[in-house]
């Protein structure tokens, strides 16, 4: 039993978190083999647990929804398979007692799928959950799983299984601690894509007893135990996380650029901005700024980007984010109304002078500044906005993709300017007919929604034909699962807010570009957001 | 023996959901059916662990066998489930 010290792990998400803790049984260790008399009741034990572990997993499968309920579901299958049941039966026949006999038929099966590599590897990991699960009941000791104490708590385990990520509740599980994993396991990456602060590789984790208060930091790696009651049970703090370069696991660089509001965003580690948001500058206010006062606050942030690149959008207001001195009239339906690079044909002067004074910053830097319009309709748009910018010395010119008819004429488009933004959010509401402020309609704004991914993955291939960039910001490219896939249809760059960079990059490092690309048809060939979010998971 | 060649229409071939709702529907059968592959030997359908190690793709023919009276009934059921698209369907139904 350990009091008050601190223990050492690595840190794979950070922040820190403090709560009491419970432990996640650890697999049952088998005892040496018995001596078998009873034949029967050997395997009469062994046929009971393997009921009770199918019947657990179906109980928690009808409580779970989408790919947790499909695992726990197939897991439930497993548990219940005449072929395993056999299995058994052979070992036990053999003269094997009821616990080894379940281990040795489900590490037998388990190895037969690790030899089909690839999906079927994957789901060796599931056979050892599932006999961990059937030796735990022969041996009447609790199955292993994620406890539910019924209040927040910190989670120890000795690992994470597939069963368990589908199941944890970033509600409840404050921080996580496992004996084993690695900077790019099962348990990191889900760490990070729920924003819970984690150690792994503490090797005494499972040495704290039950209840004991503990605090976590996932920066540091360090697990201190016996804290303060007082400490315990505060807010979990958010960490900032280094921003690493985006690769693959085969080293292909997907630069991870910053979406970005305001210089407070400013993260000088990053690789640069994918999306600088200008209306900072225009909200609240009666007037439009003056081009001194634009090129000081655009010159302020590209100079933090010094030899990065910086891709700068012109004012995105309009009857969405009404400005008054726009003066324009309320609209009834302002998502389709005059917004973004359409309030230009009615205020035209409020474009240049913005177009001018990004230009006067992009020179006062040493930032690799690119500029783009939003809410970009058609080829005829775009190519007018392309002149324009040009014509201020600007030289890399591009459009954001967030209308349908811009990602149908991407390759048109990519005749007049030099790369593709893609605004998922915006693109999947348009593309559904979904307003993005109704929190009814969540479900067909699925960034994984088959006729949105369509698009986008026309818009990359638009992009390679033509040899222009096309890059991705909105919610789709801060989902670590779809960051591969999209990098699979050919988008070069992923844009996102800096908190979920970490999770992205990685989510990339674990693939090569070829499996991103397998990954990518795979997702273009499914039937639902659910199914193609199901074939990215490291699962069934 | 009697038997039904099919060719298997899931998306995502014999794996995932549309496995597992295969196995559930041969489990549910009167009679045992067995499923072939090209030249392996042939496996017990209720068996998910044997289904999936067959490593069945969309647009593979495989060949059902059944015997016994309740044969044709079980095999054109399953026969049936296999030609269709279960992961598109599971998404019409969602």
């Amino acid at each position: 039993m350990l009091e008050r010290s601190t223990l050492c792990g690595l840190g794979v998400c950070a922040g820190i978190a403090a709560g009491p803790v419970v432990r996640m049984g650890r697999p049952v260790a088998l005892p040496a083999p018995r001596a078998v008399f009873d034949p029967h009741a050997e395997l009469s034990a062994a046929r009971q647990a393997l009921k009770a572990v199918s019947a657990d997993l179906a109980d928690r499968a009808a409580g779970a929804a989408g790919p947790a309920r499909d695992i726990l579901d197939a897991l439930s299958m497993v548990a219940d398979d005449p072929l395993l049941a056999e299995t058994v039966e052979q070992h036990i026949a053999g003269g094997a007692d009821a616990a080894h006999a379940l281990a040795r038929a489900l590490d037998g099966q388990a190895a037969v799928l690790r030899e089909g590599g690839g999906y079927l590897a994957e789901r060796a990991a599931d056979l050892e959950d599932v006999r961990d699960r059937a030796v735990a009941v022969v041996l009447g000791a609790p199955m292993p799983g994620i406890p539910d104490p019924g209040h927040p708590f910190v989670l120890v385990a000795d690992d994470l299984a597939p069963a368990d990520t589908a199941t944890l509740d970033p509600g409840r599980v404050l921080a996580l601690v496992t004996v084993r994993g690695g900077p790019t396991s099962h348990t990191a990456i889900l760490a990070r894509s729920l924003g819970i602060p984690a150690v792994v590789a503490v090797s005494e984790a499972l040495s704290i007893e039950d209840g004991t208060l503990i605090s976590v930091d996932g920066s540091a790696g360090t697990v201190r135990v016996g804290v303060d009651p007082r400490e315990a049970g505060g807010p979990r703090i958010r960490v900032r996380q280094p921003i690493e370069p985006g690769r693959t696991k085969d080293g292909y660089a997907i630069p991870l650029l910053l979406n970005i509001g305001s210089a407070q965003d400013i993260r000088s580690d990053a690789e640069g901005v994918g999306l600088l948001r200008t209306e900072f500058l225009f909200l609240g206010r009666d007037d439009v700024p003056s081009v001194d006062e634009q090129r000081a606050a655009y010159g302020q942030i590209f100079g933090a980007f010094s030899n990065k690149k910086v891709v700068i959008r012109t004012l995105d207001a309009g009857a969405d984010k009404p400005l008054p001195f726009l003066g324009l009239p309320a609209e009834e339906n302002p998502a389709l109304g005059i917004r973004g690079l359409r309030t230009a044909s009615m205020l035209p002067d409020v474009l240049e002078q913005q177009l001018a004074a990004i230009a006067l910053a992009a020179s006062d830097t040493e930032a690799d500044v690119w500029v783009m319009a939003p809410m970009v309709a058609t080829a005829q748009e775009a190519a007018g906005f392309a002149v324009r910018a040009r014509r201020h010395g600007l030289a890399k010119v591009g459009v954001m993709v967030e209308i349908p008819s811009a990602a149908l004429r991407a390759r048109r488009i990519l005749k007049h300017v030099d790369f593709l933004s893609i605004g998922t959010n915006d693109l999947g509401q348009y593309t559904m007919a979904a307003d993005r402020q109704d929190g009814r309609l969540a479900e067909l704004l699925d960034p994984w929604q088959p006729a949105l991914l369509d698009l986008i993955a026309a818009c990359a291939r638009a992009g390679r034909e033509a040899g222009k960039p096309v890059g991705v910001c909105g919610e789709a490219a801060a989902d670590p699962l779809l960051a591969a896939a999209l990098v699979g249809f050919g988008v070069s760059t992923l844009s996102m807010a800096a908190a979920a960079v970490p999770g992205v990059g990685a989510a990339l490092a674990e693939r090569t570009r070829a499996e991103c690309e397998q990954l990518a048809e795979a997702v273009l060939a499914a039937g639902s957001p659910d199914e193609a979010r199901f074939l990215a998971l490291p699962h069934w | 023996m009697p038997q039904r060649t099919v060719v298997v229409g899931s998306t995502s071939g014999l794996h995932a959901r549309p496995a597992a709702l295969f196995v559930k529907a041969a489990a549910a059968q009167a009679t045992p059916v067995r499923l072939r592959v090209g030249e392996r030997p042939s496996v017990d359908t209720r068996s998910i662990l044997a289904v999936l190690a067959q490593r069945v793709k969309q647009g593979t023919e495989v060949t059902l066998e059944a015997e016994g009276e309740n044969a044709d009934a079980a095999l054109d059921a399953l026969a049936g489930l296999l030609a269709r698209n279960l992961d598109e369907e599971a998404e019409q139904h969602a």
